[in-house]
């Protein structure tokens, strides 16, 4: 990087902002000097305006012009459901729309179950904040820089010579052969989603903590006056009570792993059988020339993700009722 | 899970507040006798296993960045005892070296930099203001087009992205160019399209955490300053932005982080130069390229992972509170 680019750059992003606060600046003068009588409506398009116009250009236009594409071929004539033909018979996009699946039905379990043990077992114990601090880490950083994390614990070096990658240095430790583990399906699947697992855990160990410390203790030491055991507790007082918190923690981790894109992409690239959807989407769009069958595949992760939509705009009208 | 009870060594905060309060005594040491069940000794044991499994990884690719190139290609990091070696040359070569077979990441922290700032204020600022409406003006529809922009958060990007690309080349790419030919300074591929998008793809959920937080001022603070002759811009940028200063503190956090750390929206829209592309897109092409450059790639990983890593130590509240109301973001 050169002294000149380095200059650029800062014009650019001082530029940027600078036009930014100048067009702000000068919607709300425009709105200062209105007529007083239409006011209410000009300072109601000036809030919601920019943000509604971009929602449509960047969200809802898209979205309509994607879902008509799915329909068509690589030239732009419409062919009926030849693209979702094409998605059901190709044997490796097959494998991708399975491999989604074993994705969604894995990662939120494990993450779900691994995270609320965790939440209990750390629940109230000395250096708690610590103890949760180094599950939730990974939330923080990329999944890039995840895939790179895990891609060095899976190196491979021939069998004989030092291995470098410590998932293969314990398999040596236990008198077994290095295993080349990204390129040797269907382990290699698996093994991406212990990624994804290591980064969602600390999300629902979150969650859930604050749900187990929301149970009442009244209702857990009169479960134990009753001479229940600590699994007999756990089981029915504080399971019923972060009920709410599971379905939430469940459904956000489940939208997550279906939109999972970067660490396939990092990792693998889709490559040795380990492609979901939404990296097929992006090799066939942007690196096969196929928009028509990207479109089709981001349209079925568009249904997938649909039903979580739907409930979760329900809860949102419902809470809005009770206030 | 083994019942065998181990001895509280110190009181639990909760017990502790309670008993400095003089709240009921006999409840303290009731809640925390079934602590202290809870808390047994296999419970320990299995939490200190997931907290070592989960730092590991991490652990090992830092411990890495900072050996020679020839003993993290021959030796695991575990063996740094037998095999001492330690150097900061990993660093200075993947940020500083100006030979075109390294990474370079200088210009490309540069660029996360550039594109994270604006791509956190833009959409915060729109954000707040469609926020404030909801929130404060009736209009008809109001409702049911909010519950668009709730449901528009969780729907996946890859439905907006080729038709974002397709008008981005028809109308932004002209001016791009024009704006080349004035100030030749700025390069052809520059920020805008990448700051555009984020800011699109940022505003739903920007839009509906905040309009939470603002429907909860006071109406009587809003209307005291429209009585004293407050302009529209001065009542919101002078009341309600500062009222709602903790909400939009956790909110710039989550799109300042998913930002930085995106790299679907940067390779679609940021043409993978150097002039534009941020850490994200350049470290994933190294993986596929120099997927066996351990000294660069540990490095080079690290210097990605810093700012998020100094925001999550530094800002923790925030940061917890921004990340789970924004976890189903797009």
């Amino acid at each position: 990087m050169t002294t000149a680019d380095l200059i650029g750059k800062i014009i650019q992003v001082v530029g940027g902002l600078a036009i930014f606060a100048a067009i702000v600046g000068l919607l709300f003068f425009f709105l200062d000097k209105a007529p007083k009588r239409g006011k209410d409506y000009w300072q109601l398009v000036v809030f919601l305006a920019p943000a509604l116009i971009l929602v449509f250009l960047g969200l809802i236009y898209p979205a309509i012009r994607t879902s008509l594409l799915a329909f068509t071929n690589n030239r732009g004539d419409f062919n009926g459901l030849d693209n979702f033909v094409w998605m059901f018979t190709q044997p490796a996009i097959i494998n991708t729309l399975v491999n989604t699946v074993i994705w969604v039905l894995l990662v939120p379990t494990v993450s779900t179950v691994v995270g609320l043990a965790y939440a209990v077992f750390i629940d109230k114990s000395r250096g708690e904040k610590i103890y949760k601090a180094l599950v939730f880490m990974p939330m923080a950083i990329s999944m890039v820089g995840a895939g790179i994390i895990w891609k060095f614990v899976y190196d491979y070096r021939q069998s004989g010579t030092q291995q470098i990658g410590l998932l293969n240095q314990v398999v040596v430790w236990f008198g077994g052969e290095p295993v080349q583990w990204l390129q040797t399906s269907p382990i290699n699947t698996f093994l991406l989603i212990v990624v994804m697992i290591w980064i969602q855990t600390g999300f629902a160990m979150v969650v859930l903590s604050a749900a187990i410390k929301a149970v009442p203790v009244e209702q857990l030491e009169a479960a134990e006056i009753d001479g229940t055991n600590p699994w007999q507790r756990f089981t029915n007082v504080t399971l019923p009570g972060i009920r709410g918190s599971l379905v939430v923690v469940l459904t956000t981790i489940s939208i997550a792993t279906l939109k999972v894109f970067d660490i396939v992409r990092t990792m693998t690239a889709g490559n040795f059988n380990t492609s979901v959807i939404a990296n097929e989407m992006y090799t066939q769009a942007f690196r096969a020339a196929e928009p028509g069958r990207g479109s089709a595949l981001a349209l079925v992760l568009f249904i997938l993700v649909l039903p979580i939509v739907i409930y979760n705009v329900r809860v949102m009208r419902k809470q809005r009722e009770i206030r | 899970m083994s019942t065998t009870p181990i001895v509280p060594t110190t009181t639990d905060t909760a017990t502790g507040n309670k008993l400095a309060k003089g709240a009921d005594a006999e409840v303290g040491t009731k809640s925390r006798r079934v602590k202290r069940r809870l808390t047994s000794r296999t419970a320990t044991v299995v939490s200190l296993i997931i907290a070592v499994l989960w730092t590991i990884p991490t652990f090992g690719l830092f411990v890495s960045s900072f050996r020679p190139a020839e003993l993290i290609q021959s030796t695991g990091w575990w063996t740094i005892f037998q095999n001492p070696g330690f150097t900061f040359g990993n660093y200075s070569e993947v940020l500083l070296s100006a030979s075109q077979s390294s990474p370079q990441l200088g210009s490309y922290f540069v660029n996360s930099l550039a594109i994270a700032i604006p791509g956190t204020i833009f959409p915060l600022i729109l954000g707040a203001m469609a926020a404030y409406a909801f929130a404060w003006m009736k209009f008809r529809g109001s409702n049911g087009v909010f519950i668009l922009i709730f449901a528009l958060q969780i729907v996946p990007l890859q439905m907006a992205l080729l038709p974002l690309l397709q008008m981005f080349t028809t109308f932004l790419r002209p001016l791009q160019n024009n704006l080349h030919d004035v100030l030749p300074m700025i390069p052809e591929q520059n920020y805008l399209p990448v700051w555009v998008a984020h800011t699109m793809f940022g505003l739903p959920l920007i839009i509906f955490l905040l309009h939470n937080f603002i429907s909860e001022i006071p109406g009587e603070v809003i209307e005291a300053a429209r009585v004293d002759g407050a302009s529209p811009g001065q009542i919101f940028f002078r009341i309600v932005l500062p009222l709602a200063l903790p909400a939009i503190a956790s909110v710039a956090i989550f799109q300042f982080l998913w930002v930085w750390n995106d790299l679907l929206v940067a390779l679609i829209f940021s043409g993978g130069t150097q002039d534009v592309a941020p850490l994200t897109q350049r470290l994933a092409e190294l993986t596929g390229t120099r997927g066996q450059d351990w000294q660069r790639l540990t490095a080079a990983a690290f210097v990605s992972l810093i700012i998020p890593l100094i925001v999550f130590f530094s800002l923790q509240r925030y940061f917890v509170r921004g990340l789970l109301a924004g976890s189903t973001k797009g």
